[in-house]
């Protein structure tokens, strides 16, 4: 696929300005001192008016992980050390205690949303409803700004229906028992290295509860900027779906430009109870660093759910196009009997970005599926790997598996990898697995151009089409954009 | 977070250098090995010649630094050999001349002989042994031997391509490395007849027994070259047998290399080959395990010119508590080969399969295509697969895939046999047959698939 000279001009024109979201906020904001040690904790702590019994689990999350090594040994994945001490753990814009309307959010933040494109004023997306009727795709946000929630729309609305959708750091006060119950049931304290961390400095994040029977009337959402230099993101989100509930959860995320790199080390937690389901999307857009693999977020992050009830259901699905290393492996314990676990995703690495992503599903219940449909796209000089476990315990009688992994290579500088564990200890249970890597076929190309389309049309057309699985299992609103993505996140690579 | 990436621009490496102080290795484990070592390495052969001492010195060396590997070791996670220090193994003595065999296992038609290599316990067997039938120009003999009369057939070659590194078991074979079988096909010699090597494991009933068979195999360009192994078990007390061998196929040479592993329940069988194939070469390697209470073959091939042609398969048969663990590597460091592997493997009791297959495409090496398959049938509530096929790819224009299933026998087709009044247990070991057949499929040559599929019988009828 050689390029003219004409194509390398025009590509390089666009990624250029390809990342549109790397600009900071100027905002003043209340920032930690530098540094990582029981204080940082207690500091956190009481900026949150955390009760006693959190304050105690931070550290003994905190003393364990001192203890722990960072995990450098089995991901493919290469970078320096990294100074755990040279970085602000807490981070955010100055407001009063808690905005009890959006008018007392400064007026800057809103200005930031506004140029992200995500929607903070309720009435906006009304009007927009009005002029779609029949249809609902209003979509209640949480907005994380470093280390803080400003906003959360919507509240009163699905207050109505009992369901709560808050920042975790007011969930602590405002349902203890509920945040105290399940928060490190799926992910305990002493789960890996960046885990701990997270259980130790975490600093606000998402927590949802949807009662007994209810479906969430509306997409969950939501979006986190990392805008001060040097800081690290630590969010924890713990959604719990009770019985026979469904919530659908949207997560998106940006960062400005900047030269360092920066630690984004989040913990996500899903509760399934009895026929409960809960699909979770993520369009994972950080700064990925320039062309010359300068600068980038590093996206250290634990996501895991569990399906506890019988019939229950987690899907995940992730297009990650952004961060200049991904370590991330949503997975899902299937415990109740004919519970289902999905696992849908497409990354994307350029230039040189590294990912090292996956899935684990681990069958316990009898009649437990899984589903994992992985496609990786890796162009310039990025190295990108599947890393998956399908693990059937000997009791999950009649579990399913069903992996599907397909690589695609665009250039002859990058890497595409695939390392699937399989363990199975129950004959009933039937696994299989499959993975293929190639490159566009010229023959396709060929199709596309001789119906007209030019050389970069035709690349995005084939990768849209390669990850179509993937991208029809996100929420509409999510999938135009994840597909506009999906091209972006390729410009430049072709030739 | 305050850094700056400057290390991820550098060429991707396929792997990591081997650390100082390697996770992952137990140390502690080699001492027993070195004692017995030092005792025992002035009477080792070819002593004489500083370059044996020095290969052997290395091998020692690195052991001393690993010892054994553990379950954290990555390429090890499934298979444990703490059993092995347990067991205070004696390295085995002279060959026990008493023995006596009736019928030493062949594909050969009965009644027809050929060249073969019998050891016992590692050690060559001269009586029992033949090079009969051979072309002109192919030497075929045991390493002592080589090593004594002949050093410089096997100098150029030895300890070329299965090298310690990070891996413990070539480090004790080369530490300990005195016998084994030596095969040098010259240039442009077919060897019609298939070059039969057998080894018998006996060990003692007083204590377990270790050796570390060698094996050299050099087949030069054009040449061409057929080569059974059997594996086999006499005595009832545990043995452990830690093979190495070193397979160079040469530009458009083609190496057939097939094995029969059938030894007791009572020995550990380790073995490590390496190969190298040239330009058009072809590499066609199967291994058959049904014995042993752990076994674990890794083959590693790498091509070595354009055009090459590997091909690695096999299947096992496990019951019992026995482990088997297959672990292969293909490199494709230079562009245009191919590879293929095919492994089927049938699990029964509380038996336990470990597949591990890596694929490495290096950059640039474009037009590979790579294949790999494997396929697990569990036939008991307590058996066990893990696998973990794995593809490295560095290179665009490339073809590339790997599939991997693990389940019981399919009932709609035991249904299908039943309807048309088979009975149960029949339907189950024709289903079971069609399954393993299908690997077997992958050995070209006709009379080694048909003494191959004797053996599948042979296991399914003693089910």
């Amino acid at each position: 696929m050689a390029a003219t000279t004409e194509t390398v001009e025009q590509v390089r024109a666009v990624t250029e300005q390809k990342y549109k979201y790397g600009f900071t906020t100027d905002i003043e904001s209340d920032v930690a001192p530098k540094g990582l040690n029981e204080d940082t904790v207690r500091f956190i702590s009481a900026k949150k008016e955390e009760p006693e019994w959190l304050l105690e689990w931070r550290l003994k999350a905190f003393r364990a992980w001192q203890q722990m090594e960072e995990p450098h040994h089995w991901a493919k994945l290469s970078y320096p050390p990294i100074d755990y001490q040279d970085a602000h753990y807490y981070a955010a814009p100055k407001m009063k205690a808690r905005p009890k309307s959006l008018d007392e959010v400064d007026p800057e933040l809103l200005k930031t949303y506004e140029k992200l494109g995500i929607p903070l004023r309720e009435q906006e997306i009304l009007a927009g409803v009005e002029g779609s009727e029949g249809r609902s795709p209003a979509v209640a946000v949480d907005a994380v700004f470093d280390s803080v929630s400003v906003a959360t729309t919507f509240k009163a609305k699905l207050e109505e229906m009992g369901i709560i959708f808050c920042a975790i750091s007011e969930a602590v006060h405002k349902c203890p028992e509920l945040v105290q119950k399940y928060l490190g049931s799926v992910v305990p304290y002493t789960d890996n290295f960046y885990a701990t961390l997270n259980s130790a400095v975490f600093t606000d994040g998402s927590f949802v509860y949807i009662p007994k029977g209810v479906r969430c009337p509306m997409e969950l959402s939501t979006y986190f900027r990392i805008n001060q230099a040097n800081t690290g993101q630590f969010e924890r989100t713990l959604i719990i779906a009770d019985e026979g509930s469904y919530v659908s959860y949207l997560e998106g995320c940006t960062a400005p430009k900047r030269d360092e790199n920066q630690l984004h080390a989040a913990v996500v937690e899903l509760v399934a109870l009895d026929d409960a389901q809960i699909k979770y999307s993520t369009v994972q857009n950080w700064y990925p660093g320039n062309e010359e693999g300068v600068g980038g977020i590093y996206n250290f992050v634990t996501k895991r759910g569990a399906c506890r009830g019988k019939n229950s259901k987690i899907s995940w699905t992730q297009v990650e196009t952004g961060s200049a290393i991904t370590w991330k492996y949503p997975s899902c314990i299937l415990q109740g009997d004919n519970s289902v676990g999905e696992f849908y995703s497409v990354a994307i690495t350029n230039n040189l970005q590294q990912a090292d992503t996956g899935t684990k599903m681990i069958h316990i219940g009898k009649n437990t599926r899984s589903t994992i449909v992985s496609k990786g796209i890796s162009a310039g000089r990025a190295q990108q790997t599947y890393r998956g476990l399908v693990k059937i315990l000997p009791k999950a009688e009649g579990a399913r598996n069903h992996t599907q992994c397909d690589s695609l290579l665009i250039g002859d500088q990058c890497g595409a990898h695939t390392v699937p564990y399989i363990e199975s200890r129950n004959r009933t249970a039937r696994i299989e697995h499959e993975a293929t890597t190639a490159k566009i076929s010229e023959d396709q190309l060929f199709y596309c151009r001789q119906r007209g389309l030019s050389e970069e049309d035709a690349v995005s057309l084939i990768v849209n089409g390669f990850c179509k699985e993937v991208l029809k299992e996100l929420p509409m609103e999510f999938a135009v954009e994840a597909q506009k993505l999906v091209g972006i996140s390729l410009e430049g690579s072709v030739g | 977070m305050a850094t700056t990436t400057t290390s991820h621009g550098t060429s991707p490496g396929p792997s990591r250098a081997p650390e100082a102080a390697p996770r992952g290795f137990d140390p502690a484990t080699a001492r027993p090995f070195l004692e017995q070592f030092d005792r025992l390495k002035a009477d080792l052969p070819g002593g004489s010649l500083s370059w044996v001492r020095d290969l052997r010195d290395q091998g020692r060396a690195r052991f001393a630094q690993l010892g054994f590997p553990t379950v954290k070791n990555e390429s090890w996670r499934y298979t444990n050999l703490r059993a092995l220090d347990k067991l205070a193994f004696q390295p085995a003595v002279a060959a026990e001349t008493g023995v006596r065999f009736d019928v030493l296992p062949t594909v050969r038609a009965a009644g027809t002989s050929g060249p073969r290599l019998v050891f016992v316990d590692g050690r060559f067997r001269a009586e029992l042994s033949s090079t009969a039938g051979l072309p002109a120009g192919v030497e075929l003999l045991n390493l002592a031997d080589a090593l004594t009369h002949k050093p410089d057939l096997v100098g150029e070659h030895l300890g070329r391509l299965a090298t310690p590194d990070d891996l413990p078991l070539v480090a004790l074979n080369t530490a300990f490395l005195a016998d084994g079988p030596v095969l040098h096909v010259p240039q442009g010699v077919e060897v019609a007849e298939p070059v039969e090597l057998v080894f018998v494991s006996v060990g003692s009933d007083e204590h377990p027994t270790s050796f570390h068979p060698r094996t050299l195999i050099v087949a030069e360009d054009n040449a061409r070259v057929v080569i059974v192994e059997h594996h086999v078990g006499l005595g009832t007390g545990a043995t452990l047998s830690n093979g190495v061998g070193e397979v160079f196929v040469g530009a458009n040479a083609s190496v057939h290399h097939y094995k029969v592993q059938r030894e007791h329940t009572n020995a550990f069988h380790l073995s490590h080959t390496a190969a190298k194939v040239g330009g058009h070469g072809v590499y066609d390697n199967f291994i058959l395990t049904t014995g042993a209470k752990l076994s674990r073959n890794e083959v590693r091939s790498t091509f070595d010119g354009e055009h090459g042609d590997i091909h690695v398969s096999g299947a096992y048969m496990v019951r019992g508590d026995q482990h088997v663990d297959t672990s292969t590597f293909i490199d494709h460091a230079v562009p245009c080969c191919t590879s293929r592997e095919v492994y089927k493997g049938v699990i029964d009791d509380t038996a336990r399969a470990v597949f591990q297959g890596k694929i490495l495409v290096r950059p640039g090496a474009q037009k590979t295509d790579g294949y790999q398959q494997n396929r697990a049938l569990l036939l008991s509530e307590t058996a066990e697969i893990d696998a973990k096929p794995e593809l490295e790819i560095y290179a665009d224009d490339v073809k590339c895939s790997h599939g991997a299933t693990a389940g019981e026998l399919d009932d709609q087709q035991l249904f299908y046999l039943r309807a048309r009044g088979i009975d149960k247990e029949a339907a189950r070991g024709l289903l079971i047959g069609a399954f393993l057949a299908e690997a077997l499929d992958e050995i070209p040559e006709e009379g080694v698939r048909e003494a191959f599929q004797a053996y599948v019988s042979a296991w399914q009828n003693a089910r």
